[in-house]
């Protein structure tokens, strides 16, 4: 059921390697202009960012894989692009395109858009269930419920583990429904705390603990 | 149920292999197609390469170090206080300040991609968006704490936050000791990038 971006937990990715503090530098030439592109034609207003991150979820695991960040970024905004009619497979193949008319993001509109940014916030009619301290279980398997093969935002590692609710944010655009334009669909989110033992053979100490934040419909009593 | 059917639908196939050509075509693309002007991509790059940075989050957290009350009003609606400062924005609409004690060491990771509070600290680090980091972080902390050169005392456990809705995580490090004479300004040099991801601690002041 799962994707090769759910790596929660996985084995054999070896040590992180730190980096000086401040703002990071950028390791190759073409990395700020790959960011600069993927950030400016989201203000395009095709798509919401639940369809971007799974655009990245739909390469090729061995693509996912072998593919530096950037990369994966670009890839999947070039499929998001043709998916959504802005750019065709002959301008693709090209690499250029007829001259068009005016430009819809200028770096007015675009300075607008980054400090306005995109809250996921929303009313809606799902009222919350569960209440700050109640124990809860999340589905299993970890799935999109609504298209089979679809995003979520439960990662595998934490699939059928038993909680206890820690924060309620009110609610939220459900991922799962977004990024398939099925629709906002918001609904209540939690932060839900689960002890290392609930989720790992061997955890590091007997005390330590894993949250994530989790929409009520992937949630049961427990 | 419907299938996802995008999954054999891969144009970005038809792009040369090399990233740099494959970012040079979109630009191209992009741009001749009035979608995007060239000087929108030169506001981002310059936004985050020379405007928002760590040193807005270190503010946040110099300030929370000397003032109760600011500190209160942080850790119950973040969200609030990073409106007031100018500090809210894209991948910051939703801020959750989590406090480092004795008891407990918070440390903030994005296992399913890389979502990071970018007003508050910017573009993130490699090693944040790296395999090794967003596998090993929820499952052995401690031996990633490690490979930062930090390791916490038996007492203190560990709570690692998932980012996986869009609430982003900022994590309020402890103040260390023998800072109590500092000013603002002075404990704002203390604060690093990686404390307040929580895979550091503050610095120590060099007397």
């Amino acid at each position: 059921m799962t994707r090769p971006h759910d790596m929660g937990g996985r084995f054999g990715d070896g040590p992180v390697v730190p980096e000086p503090q401040g703002i990071p530098a950028y390791t190759a030439d073409w990395h700020p202009k790959a960011l600069a592109l993927t950030v400016a034609a989201g203000a395009l207003g095709k798509w919401n960012i639940d369809t971007s991150r799974h655009a990245r979820e739909l390469l090729a695991p061995k693509d996912y894989a072998r593919f530096a960040y950037y990369e994966k970024w670009i890839a999947a905004l070039a499929d998001l692009l043709v998916t959504k009619d802005l750019v065709s497979t002959d301008e693709l193949k090209a690499g250029t395109a007829p001259a068009g008319g005016g430009a819809k993001i200028t770096a007015a509109s675009m300075a607008a858009a980054l400090s306005r940014g995109g809250p996921a916030s929303r009313p809606s009619d799902v009222s919350p269930t569960f209440a700050i301290g109640d124990t809860v279980r999340t589905l299993r398997p970890a799935a999109n419920r609504l298209v089979n093969g679809g995003h979520t935002r439960l990662p595998a590692y934490a699939a059928g583990a038993t909680g206890r609710i820690l924060l309620y944010h009110g609610t939220h655009v459900l991922p799962d429904s977004n990024a398939h334009g099925l629709g906002e669909a918001p609904e209540p989110l939690y932060t839900v705390v689960f002890p290392a033992a609930e989720l790992w053979a061997a955890p590091e100490h007997p005390n330590d603990e894993v949250t994530l934040d989790l929409w009520q419909s992937y949630l049961e009593p427990a | 149920m419907p299938h996802d059917h995008h999954d054999h639908d891969h144009p970005h196939t038809l792009l040369p292999p090399d990233p740099a050509l494959r970012v040079k075509a979109l630009e191209t693309i992009l741009t001749r197609k009035g979608l995007i002007d060239p000087t929108a991509l030169d506001e981002i790059i310059d936004t985050y390469e020379n405007r928002i940075g760590p040193q807005n989050g270190a503010l946040v957290v110099a300030r929370a170090w000397s003032n109760d009350t600011f500190r209160a009003a942080l850790l119950k609606d973040a969200t609030a206080v990073m409106q007031d400062l100018g500090f809210y924005g894209r991948q910051g609409e939703h801020i959750v300040v989590v406090e480092n004690t004795d008891a407990v060491h918070n440390m903030v990771v994005c296992t399913l991609c890389s979502c990071y509070p970018w007003p508050l600290l910017g573009i993130p680090p490699g090693w944040y968006k790296s395999d090794a980091y967003r596998s090993r972080a929820v499952r052995e902390p401690r031996a990633v704490l490690a490979d930062f050169g930090v390791t916490l005392p038996d007492e203190t456990a560990v709570r690692v936050w998932d980012s996986t809705a869009e609430i982003r995580y900022l994590v309020l490090p402890q103040r260390p000791k023998g800072t109590e004479s500092l000013d603002e300004q002075a404990l704002q040099k203390l604060v690093t990038r990686d404390s307040m991801i929580g895979t550091g601690l503050a610095l120590v002041p060099t007397v």
